[in-house]
């Protein structure tokens, strides 16, 4: 295992080190101390790593992740794991905005709460959040599945397209056409699958799920808002 | 206002003139806005509004054909590890694959690689076929990020992160469902047939502050690399600018009214942002207020149409352009001799501007794969390149009347304005006169 303290190196380095492995993997391990919540760590990575953040990170940690694991032991900053592609990023603590913000793929595990716009035009990737997250959450959201065990802020799903949203708790408001679905076996199933690979014990039959009305999705202009 | 009705009695108010009235018709019909591409189509202050003062004794003029006059130029000095050098400061624009064809995209790559030039994505991610045929392209980083993805940003040869374009400042693309074809909904995840509006705000920062960090991550993940340009429409340019070289861009981009659209509402094209002659005047004087002119590079777009804007722009402080709707006439958009399919839709040659519906006669501005097949890349491509080394030539003449042995040298005081308005807009005196509206004599 290789150790990084980034009070003596930069994020810079780092990051060059880590994507230096995609050529030449020398070492799957990484172990990153003395984040002081600093911006961009850990993003770009494309090979299957396994990276343990000590401490809370800034901004756009693990920023279009591909393969990687990506652990934050501690808070994460807006757009945690933005754009990912596939592996699995997991906060331990809070995240805040932008969790997931457009990620294609992958698994973002969020064990506290996160702020507003979770999964945020997301496309594809699957979000499991084990507390609350904000308002905004999921706005534009076209693919991929957002799971919440907490409360949902205001206007959750607005201009959804395809994504699933699953809510155990409270829906503050649902946003423009986004409505509540039935939960067949197959959504069972799956939501089963999903927060078993996010560590979470609730119970699926708990859940209600949200998705698109699909009456934005051609110009009715009494649709206007 | 067309006054050529027969009956010279007959008078056609300029307030309530036909083509208003037809829209006044047309919103009553259907309760829905206009919707169409192209640029702004109303008459504005532009380049047309300038002279060059030639050489004559107080000037040395160099000899119009072999003296040489240097067209390069190097874009992302400030902080890439690897500027994109370019033979002919005349760029080709963003246009995304599903606004145009797979064949479009295609040749304007061939085109713009064949003279040395730079070419540029759009909403809708990178095509295999335009990466394929583009030496040096440009990925656009918009906020929709439809096919964004690090393997493609890493296949760039800059990123050019858009916060807004000419044609919409403060909007959002649009696709509608007609033009959403399987592929186009496969690289955009989303499903066939419906209407796309893509966002007109980025999803993930707010405020200049985060997209320094924005920037900064882009530069992580591409190792520092490439450059990274912010493109703007053109509205408050002088704090847009300065606040896109605060937040560490290497090459900024303005984009005026007249810059074209695939498709977006007539009343955005018509009545935001400001024309092109008056963002650049702005946009230098940001960048020379804050020390950083020549050392973050300006690419300005709207509107530019042969050698004498690309002069001009240049003259006024520019270190490239952009060309998009002069880039697609040259592959055939308008082209007369489909003007008989241009009536069966409703429109004329010269006149069409329903890319947004994918029924476009030359192929271009539709995913129709029988439309599309008209549009020979290899041809298109020539067609390009030829018009882009004539825009080259025609400003490397001007560069040499005016004496310079550089087209960058070119500057505002080799240049007079025809009308007071312009003279105010590009900061250049009347002609005849030393006077500079807005400025002591």
């Amino acid at each position: 295992m290789q150790s990084i303290n980034l009070a003596e190196h930069s994020v810079r380095q780092l990051n060059q080190l880590l994507h230096d492995q995609y050529n030449h993997l020398d070492e799957r391990q990484w172990d990153v101390s003395q984040t002081s919540g600093q911006h961009n760590i850990a993003c770009g990575l494309n090979q299957n790593l396994e990276v343990n953040i000590h401490g809370h990170v800034g901004y756009f940690c693990a920023g279009m992740n591909q393969l990687a694991y990506v652990t934050v032991h501690g808070n994460a900053g807006q757009g945690v794991a933005e754009n990912m592609m596939s592996g699995t990023v997991h906060v331990k603590g809070d995240a805040s905005s932008a969790a997931g913000a457009t990620a294609h793929g992958g698994l973002l595990i969020v064990d506290g709460n996160t702020g507003a716009r979770c999964g945020i035009s997301m496309k594809g990737c699957d979000i499991v959040v084990k507390g609350n997250v904000g308002h905004m959450s999921c706005f534009m959201a076209q693919a991929g599945t957002l799971v919440v065990c907490g409360d949902a802020g205001e206007a959750l799903g607005d201009s959804l397209y395809e994504t699933v949203i699953y809510v155990k708790g409270k829906v503050q408001s649902l946003g423009a056409d986004c409505i509540e679905k039935p939960v067949t076996e197959k959504h069972l199933k799956k939501l089963k699958k999903l927060l078993k690979s996010a560590g979470a014990e609730e119970d699926p039959a708990q859940f209600k799920r949200y998705g698109s009305a699909r009456q934005l999705y051609n110009f009715k202009v009494d649709n206007a808002y | 206002m067309n006054n050529d009705h027969p009956q010279d009695n007959l008078r056609e108010s300029a307030t309530f003139d036909r083509t208003t009235m037809a829209e006044i018709r047309r919103a009553a019909e259907t309760g829905i806005y206009d919707i169409r591409g192209f640029g702004a189509k109303r008459k504005l202050p532009h380049f047309d509004d300038l002279l060059f003062l030639g050489a004559s004794m107080s000037r040395y003029p160099l000899e119009g054909y072999r003296e040489a006059c240097d067209t390069s130029v190097t874009l992302g000095t400030r902080f890439a590890k690897k500027p994109i050098v370019i033979d002919t400061p005349v760029t080709i624009a963003g246009m995304s694959f599903g606004a145009l064809s797979a064949n479009a995209k295609e040749a304007l790559g061939r085109g713009a690689s064949a003279v040395g030039t730079s070419t540029t994505t759009g909403d809708g991610g990178m095509t295999p076929e335009e990466r394929g045929q583009s030496d040096k392209l440009v990925y656009q980083y918009l906020p929709s990020r439809y096919g964004m993805n690090p393997d493609d940003l890493r296949k760039a040869d800059a990123i050019e992160i858009v916060l807004g374009q000419g044609a919409k400042p403060g909007g959002g693309g649009m696709l509608l469902g007609q033009k959403i074809t399987d592929r186009v909904a496969g690289m955009r995840t989303l499903p066939k047939g419906v209407d796309q509006r893509s966002a007109c705000r980025h999803p993930d920062w707010t405020g200049p502050d985060d997209l320094t960090i924005k920037i900064q991550e882009l530069r992580e993940i591409t190792d520092w690399l490439i450059p990274i340009y912010i493109k703007i429409g053109a509205t408050r340019t002088y704090y847009d600018v300065k606040l896109a070289v605060k937040a560490g861009a290497d090459v900024v981009v303005v984009d005026g009214m007249q810059g074209g659209t695939a498709a977006t509402q007539e009343v955005f094209i018509e009545h935001v942002g400001i024309p092109t002659l008056a963002a650049i005047p702005q946009a230098v004087q940001a960048l020379q207020d804050m020390g950083m002119h020549r050392k973050v590079q300006l690419i300005v777009s709207g509107g530019i149409r042969n050698g004498a804007d690309v002069a001009k722009c240049m003259a006024l402080g520019a270190d490239a352009v952009a060309i998009g709707t002069a880039a697609l006439v040259a592959l055939g958009c308008n082209d007369p001799k489909y003007d008989d399919e241009f009536k069966q839709i409703g429109s004329a040659a010269g006149f069409y501007d329903d890319y947004h519906e994918g029924k476009d006669p030359a192929g271009i501005s539709t995913q129709d794969p029988q439309l599309a097949q008209r549009l020979n890349p290899v041809d298109g491509g020539r067609k390009l390149a030829n018009y882009i080394r004539v825009l080259t030539l025609e400003a490397q003449t001007l560069a040499r009347a005016c004496g310079k042995s550089n087209l960058n040298n070119l500057e505002p005081e080799d240049m007079v304005a025809l009308t007071v308005e312009s003279a105010a807009m590009a900061k250049v005196p009347l002609v005849g006169t030393n006077w500079i509206p807005g400025q002591a004599f």
